[in-house]
């Protein structure tokens, strides 16, 4: 129970920044990435202030035995730079960079009401299942990230 | 668009990092988007009830900002709905061919000082950034 009170925990302040800092709304992220247009760094801004906490509090964490409430830390353990990583980060790239939607942002953004975050939703989860159904050789592994 | 100033989207970004490090201090697991939404079309003994919990707040967090804080906020997806699915289909064969998105590999990723999230997140950023430019600069539009 105190898990799941923890994961709720987690999601409500991890979706309560994306919203403060408008990574939402995918006109601001699309404005971000436009390089040689009106260029927007609000995400340098939220990416900083993530990693800031990030990089100082994730070491000390798993430096310790275990989690709080789990029994044991549940990440990844790989360092090879493999095919499917890069050609999927690319993919990746091309779907965020045509729309402005990673998967976060997508999922929580439902608040608005936007009937394509819904469409966008779907096609999201029919790409996930496809990989799914045609395992690629040496993919990553599903619990990866 | 609104303003949003740089000290808003810090703090943003910070709220996004302490969410993170709350889910692998108490929990033990990494906050990927991805990969929580992903483990939920193959749902196994003991790994639904949490992800769906953490998703669930994902939407509760934006839902209180939106309601409490900034009911005046709205969203714009100017892409229209073949580029929206298509879009979609591309996101969600990356990421799990990939191994995670912004949050698994941009964020926890790069503060665990992962070698493969730190390569993720440069050719997923640098591969949008292409798009948006053969999008807007080349073909128009």
């Amino acid at each position: 129970m105190a898990k799941l009170i923890a994961a709720l925990a987690a999601g409500l302040v991890f979706g309560f920044g994306l919203a403060l800092s408008d990574m939402v709304n995918p006109a601001r992220v699309l404005a971000f990435l436009d390089i040689f247009g009106a260029w927007d760094p609000t995400l340098v801004y939220v990416m900083g202030g993530g990693l800031v906490v990030g990089l100082i509090a994730f070491r000390p964490t798993l430096a310790r035995a275990r989690p709080l409430l789990a029994a044991r830390f549940v990440v990844p353990t790989r360092n090879d730079i493999t095919l499917p990583l890069v050609a999927g980060s690319s993919l990746f790239g091309i779907g965020w960079g045509l729309v402005g939607y990673c998967p976060g942002p997508a999922v929580s953004s439902v608040v608005f009401g936007e009937p394509k975050t819904f469409g966008f939703l779907a096609a999201m989860l029919a790409g996930m299942l496809l990989v799914r159904l045609i395992p690629l050789p040496g993919a990553s592994a599903p619990a990866a990230a | 668009m609104t303003e949003i100033s740089p000290w808003m989207a810090l703090l943003g970004g910070g709220l996004i990092g302490l969410g993170s490090w709350l889910l692998l201090a108490m929990n033990g697991r990494i906050a990927g988007i991805s990969g929580i939404v992903g483990g939920l079309l193959a749902p196994q003994a003991g790994e639904v009830a949490w992800r769906v919990l953490f998703i669930a707040g994902l939407i509760g967090g934006v839902a209180l900002h939106h309601f409490l804080v900034a009911p005046e906020g709205s969203i714009t997806l100017a892409a229209g709905w073949p580029l929206v699915i298509v879009a979609g289909l591309l996101v969600g064969i990356g990421t799990r061919m990939g191994g995670g998105c912004t949050s698994g590999h941009g964020i926890c990723g790069i503060s665990r000082l992962s070698v493969r999230s730190i390569v993720a997140t440069c050719v997923f950023v640098g591969v949008a950034a292409a798009t948006v430019l053969v999008v807007r600069h080349a073909v128009g539009g």
